[in-house]
């Protein structure tokens, strides 16, 4: 029962806070330039956004829960047990970030929940 | 759409360079905080009394930091990588991170991985191959 809780928040919070953070970055636009400079200068335009710390502190969350799973259960149990946000990741980019997500890669999100569900019942 | 980006060469071997970093980080990192919290104690047992004490002890450990450090590198090339390409690519293209963490689970932890999970992670890097063929980016650009 406590793994299902600790899955919920690496799950929820994780995927969350990565669609806060994508749609920041979307919002800065694409990185060119790779020197250390504009890499600084591209930072502190990413932390006057507010989407982005929404998105550090969901992640924050997942972070810990990820930790507390990591005392109970082995990492190559618990890791790709985590590719569950693959089914919520690909809803919420389509329905928040407006992605077109075409039938292919619904199938891959599909094989990849497959593969999870098998890595789950690895532990029995 | 943008057909610039679509047909700029340059795009792809970018995208490849940083979900490489993305394979490499990831996995390591988490090995390392697994490592770190095993010396923890289970999290089953943890009072919510002596919560404070178990922080202190994983903030105190090396195996945490160097596991957060990895998982820094990683989340500066998905940021990065996330600026060019969408979301719903990059997330299931990075999975081959869950193949290389079994590996290193099984070879550096001395975790038992059974013939089912084995399965499993193949099944995973399937999805991740059949998303691979997509293309990276669907919107247009900002």
């Amino acid at each position: 029962m406590l793994e299902l809780i600790f899955l919920f928040f690496i799950i929820g919070a994780g995927t969350g806070g990565e669609l806060c953070i994508s749609h920041a970055m979307k919002a800065l636009g694409e990185v060119h330039d790779f020197r250390p400079a504009a890499l600084l200068q591209f930072a502190w335009r990413a932390a006057r956004v507010g989407w982005m710390w929404v998105g550090i502190g969901l992640m924050t969350l997942a972070f810990f829960s990820l930790l507390a799973m990591l005392s109970m259960e082995n990492v190559s149990f618990v890791v790709p047990v985590t590719a569950l946000s693959y089914a919520a990741g690909a809803v919420g980019a389509a329905v928040f970030l407006r992605e077109k997500i075409s039938p292919q890669r619904w199938l891959g999100v599909l094989v990849v929940c497959l593969g999870v569900t098998l890595v789950w019942l690895s532990r029995r | 759409m943008s057909n610039s980006i679509k047909s700029r060469p340059g795009v792809h071997l970018k995208t490849f360079i940083f979900l490489l970093f993305i394979a490499f980080f990831a996995p390591v990192g988490n090995v390392m905080l697994s490592k770190g919290m095993k010396g923890i104690g289970s999290a089953r047992t943890w009072e919510p009394a002596g919560f404070l004490h178990i922080l202190v002890r994983i903030l105190t450990s090396a195996y945490i930091w160097m596991g957060i450090a990895c998982l820094l590198a990683f989340f500066v090339a998905y940021m990065l990588v996330l600026t060019w390409a969408d979301y719903s690519y990059v997330q299931p293209a990075s999975a081959f991170s869950y193949a290389v963490v079994a590996f290193l689970g099984f070879f550096l932890l001395n975790e038992t991985v059974n013939l089912v999970r084995w399965s499993g992670i193949a099944v995973i890097c399937l999805g991740v191959v059949i998303v691979g063929h997509t293309h990276p980016r669907t919107t247009e650009k900002s």
